[in-house]
């Protein structure tokens, strides 16, 4: 009988399984062994129960539309003079600033059980550690999905709004921004697929390097130092297209262009492809790390 | 019979609690983490190897490259780097003396080149119009060897009457444009090497405008008339971003009559010729420059520029560079350095340290004092030094490659290299102020990171607007930076002035704002300290 499972380990389970602690009550000994599901609620459990979540989650919707509407209401074209004015990507640029909240409710996803010793814990209930990897990963991609849907709709309206009022319009030959437009549905579309991408990214990273304050700063310099590297090497166009095409942030974020689509390094799916790639990779590496190391 | 109790005492010695033993443990603290001296030493290897490995390419010119291309560029009294290049009909003056001219007009064309290529091609090669610092008016010069020390009097394309000398020197004067119907009067005198500029609207009332004092004005000057008109640039062509294009060369014509000078050879001609190669044009001088004479009517017709070269990379046709271009990896070790500086303090709260630190040291604000001390100074000496190789190195590498690395003076060079040392010390603590009012390393880390590299990003990439982009530059903490610009920015030069060689604030402006900010948390840190638990 697998009844030597340590104490703190049982109480897990219990939790997993029914959702309410029952101190004192018999561990379930029929299935020692905790399926997806039960890794799924535990994880769920773990980070409804942290207060810190739902701050995090309003943070992401709050800063992505403020930071996007600002944008917009300094977005204006003289009359006259030609301006490269892409509605969709002046409204979406939130994001640059959501992602990095993103990423740090990943870290504290994991990093967080690494520096309170409570992933001793985890894993001593789930002895299957992908499991708890794929666990995680699954509860922070619908969490994060839910405020990106709220922030990027939330962004694309205030950004018609205030650049309407700003003069951007149709009459000014800008394409607006409009759900009828089929490069702003796929950029709007993708920018949600973005940010839980990065969420799963940053996810791979932390689990990797574990210390919660090295994992902050790995994955935010994941998303902000190639694009300034990008900026260095003008006089390098080699270098420079390399790190557009293939560094995370840059070619993910492909997908908010709605115009001159045919001009960029990279086309807005093969960016987010990109993107979707590196975590696939990172995340990969972090389950094998996850299994050869010591916790 | 009494007995006296001795009180007990302890054969140690008691130690000493000054200042000077907090930052000994706080420096042992630090030094015996072994991850962050590793972190500390891979941040300074960082910031060299990623800035010397990104600078190698090399630049082509024709069929040649790298060292080859290296421009002659003349440089100024000042030993900046200069475009000296204008149309010139002047006479010698021995002595003092002075030179007053009427200007009637100033005209001149573009190229229809850069991004103004019409669909069709078949505009004519240029258009009538001037530039905004087109330039025509009167200087007198030591010589007319490229670089010499100046002074003119001049009439500009939209900027109105200025003054300039030695180059970077800029004095506003009457405003408004040139016409037949609103001529401008325009007089320089000269008394030994101090030269006086004067501007009129009529000929009879003078305005003085500035004093010059040239110190290689010497002996035997030049005094004449003279024409010059930069690349035009134009910043809001949508094709500039892409193509690099948008410039294209143009010509500037003045006329002159009413014509005075004294204190010349009586009787003098007046000599014409082009001064300095016509280089920031291209190999071809543009058509119709040179100097005509009709009685007392003369008119001037010259391109070119008199003034600093900008590494905005616009009034140049050759590959500019600035100090700042060679640190590239300052972001690498300043990541590093938020990362461990926030630590340094957090990870004292995760393990209950701070207790004990505070037990040895009660007063509470030194404690922090000597941790701000140790981690300011530690990343303060490695930070120059990595600096100090990247500008040293790198500025070599980017010779060898073809790149003209805008000369500065050594004053300068130390300010960027002590600077940017100093700049990546005050994000430290920032970042243990920071560390210490959140106690939670992610929080700390993020909230530093998203406070000084996230506005960076933004303000560079070219994602927001240019007016929101120079505005996140000047007030968030990432106006530190500006710490690294070498080279300053002249409001008389057209430029594409942006980072990583130009910011919006002045460079010790930005470092105190970085300062403040660090500041203001490093007195909430200790408020906080004071008053908490911990």
């Amino acid at each position: 009988m697998d009844q030597t499972i340590a104490p703190g380990g049982n109480q897990t389970m219990t939790v997993a399984r029914h959702g309410r602690p029952r101190p004192g009550g018999p561990a379930r000994t029929e299935s020692a062994r905790a399926g997806l599901s039960d890794a799924l609620r535990a994880e769920w459990t773990k980070l409804r129960t942290v207060p810190g979540t739902a701050w995090i989650l309003t943070v992401i919707c709050v800063l992505t539309v403020a930071v996007g509407a600002a944008t917009a209401a300094a977005t204006r074209c003289g009359a006259g003079t030609r301006c490269a004015i892409d509605p969709t990507k002046v409204s979406l640029t939130g994001i640059e600033v959501g992602q990095a909240v993103v990423a740090v409710l990943a870290v504290l996803l994991i990093s967080g059980e690494y520096s309170t010793g409570m992933i001793h814990t985890t894993f001593t209930a789930m002895p299957r550690r992908w499991m708890v990897l794929a666990a995680k990963a699954a509860v922070l991609t619908g969490v994060v999905l839910a405020p990106a849907v709220v922030a990027v709709a939330g962004s694309l309206a205030a950004g018609r709004l205030i650049l309407t009022g700003n003069g951007i319009t149709t009459a000014h030959g800008f394409a607006v921004v409009s759900l009828d437009h089929g490069p702003t549905v796929r950029a709007a579309a993708g920018s949600v697929v973005y940010l839980a991408l990065i969420g799963l990214l940053s996810l791979g990273i932390a689990t990797i390097v574990r210390d919660s304050a090295v994992a902050t700063g790995a994955v935010l310099g994941m998303l902000y130092v190639p694009p300034i590297v990008a900026l260095f090497l003008g006089g390098e166009p080699t270098w420079q297209r390399w790190i557009e095409r293939y560094t995370p942030t840059n070619a993910g974020l492909a997908i908010v262009n709605t115009t001159g689509v045919h001009n960029m390094v990279i086309s807005p799916w093969a960016g987010l492809g990109v993107l979707a790639a590196w975590a696939a990779a990172v995340l990969l590496a972090a389950g094998m790390l996850l299994r050869l190391r010591d916790a | 019979m009494t007995a006296t109790i001795t009180p007990y005492r302890s054969s140690q010695q008691a130690g000493r609690d000054g200042f000077a033993q907090l930052l000994h443990a706080e420096w042992t603290k630090f030094r015996t983490v072994r991850s962050w001296v590793i972190a500390m030493v891979i941040a300074v290897v960082l910031i060299d190897v990623v800035a010397l490995l990104l600078t190698g390419g090399q630049v082509q010119c024709g069929s040649r490259s790298g060292v080859a291309c290296l421009p002659h560029v003349p440089t100024g009294p000042g030993g900046e780097a200069v475009n000296d290049s204008y149309y010139l009909a002047a006479q010698p003056l021995a002595g003092d003396g002075s030179i007053t001219v009427r200007v009637t007009s100033l005209t001149g064309s573009i190229e229809n080149t850069g991004g103004f290529i019409p669909a069709n091609g078949r505009q004519s090669p240029t258009r009538r119009g001037l530039v905004p610092w087109a330039k025509a008016g009167i200087i007198i010069t030591g010589s007319t060897r490229p670089g010499s020390a100046y002074a003119a009097m001049m009439v500009t394309g939209n900027h109105g009457v200025h003054m300039q000398y030695d180059y970077t020197s800029d004095i506003v004067a009457m405003p408004g444009p040139v016409s037949a119907a609103s001529p401008r009067w325009l007089r320089l005198s000269r008394s030994g090497n101090v030269i006086t500029g004067y501007d009129s609207a009529d000929g009879r009332h003078w305005t003085e405008v500035g004093t010059a004092r040239l110190a290689g004005l010497t002996g035997t000057v030049q005094a004449g008339m003279f024409a010059t008109s930069p690349l035009d640039f134009m910043p809001n062509l949508p094709s500039y971003a892409e193509s690099g294009g948008g410039m294209s060369a143009s010509v500037a014509t003045g006329a002159f009559d009413d014509v005075d000078l004294r204190g010349g050879a009586p009787g003098g001609q007046w000599a014409r010729r082009q001064v300095g190669a016509n280089d920031a044009n291209g190999p071809q001088a543009p058509p119709g420059i040179g100097f005509r004479q009709a009685g007392g009517r003369f008119t001037v017709t010259g391109s070119g520029d008199i003034g600093p070269v900008v590494a905005a990379g616009v009034n140049s046709d050759y590959v500019t560079g600035t100090l700042a271009d060679h640190l590239v990896g300052l972001f690498f070790g300043l990541l590093t350095m938020i990362v461990i500086a926030a630590m340094f303090i957090t990870v004292e709260y995760r393990r209950g340290l701070i207790r004990i630190s505070l037990a040895a040291s009660p007063r509470r604000g030194r404690l922090l004092a000597a941790k701000a001390v140790v981690i300011g100074l530690l990343t303060f000496l490695l930070g120059s030094a990595a600096v100090a190789v990247n500008v040293i190195v790198g500025s070599r590498i980017a010779h060898h490659s073809g790149i003209y690395v805008l000369p500065v003076g050594r004053l300068a060079e130390a300010r960027v290299i002590l600077g940017t040392g100093a700049m990546l010390a005050v994000a430290s603590v920032l970042a243990l102020s920071i560390g210490t009012v959140l106690r939670r390393s992610v929080a700390s880390v993020a909230a530093v990171i998203v406070a000084i590299v996230l506005p960076y990003v933004l303000g560079v990439s070219g994602v927001l607007p240019a007016t929101a982009s120079e505005w996140i530059l000047r007030v968030t903490p990432a106006a530190g930076f500006a710490i690294e610009q070498s080279v300053p920015q002249y409001q008389q030069v057209v430029g594409h002035y942006g980072p990583p060689d130009y910011f919006p604030l002045a460079p010790w402006s930005g470092f105190a704002l970085l300062c403040t900010y660090a500041a203001i948390a490093l007195g909430v840190a200790a408020y906080l300290l004071r008053h908490r638990d911990a």
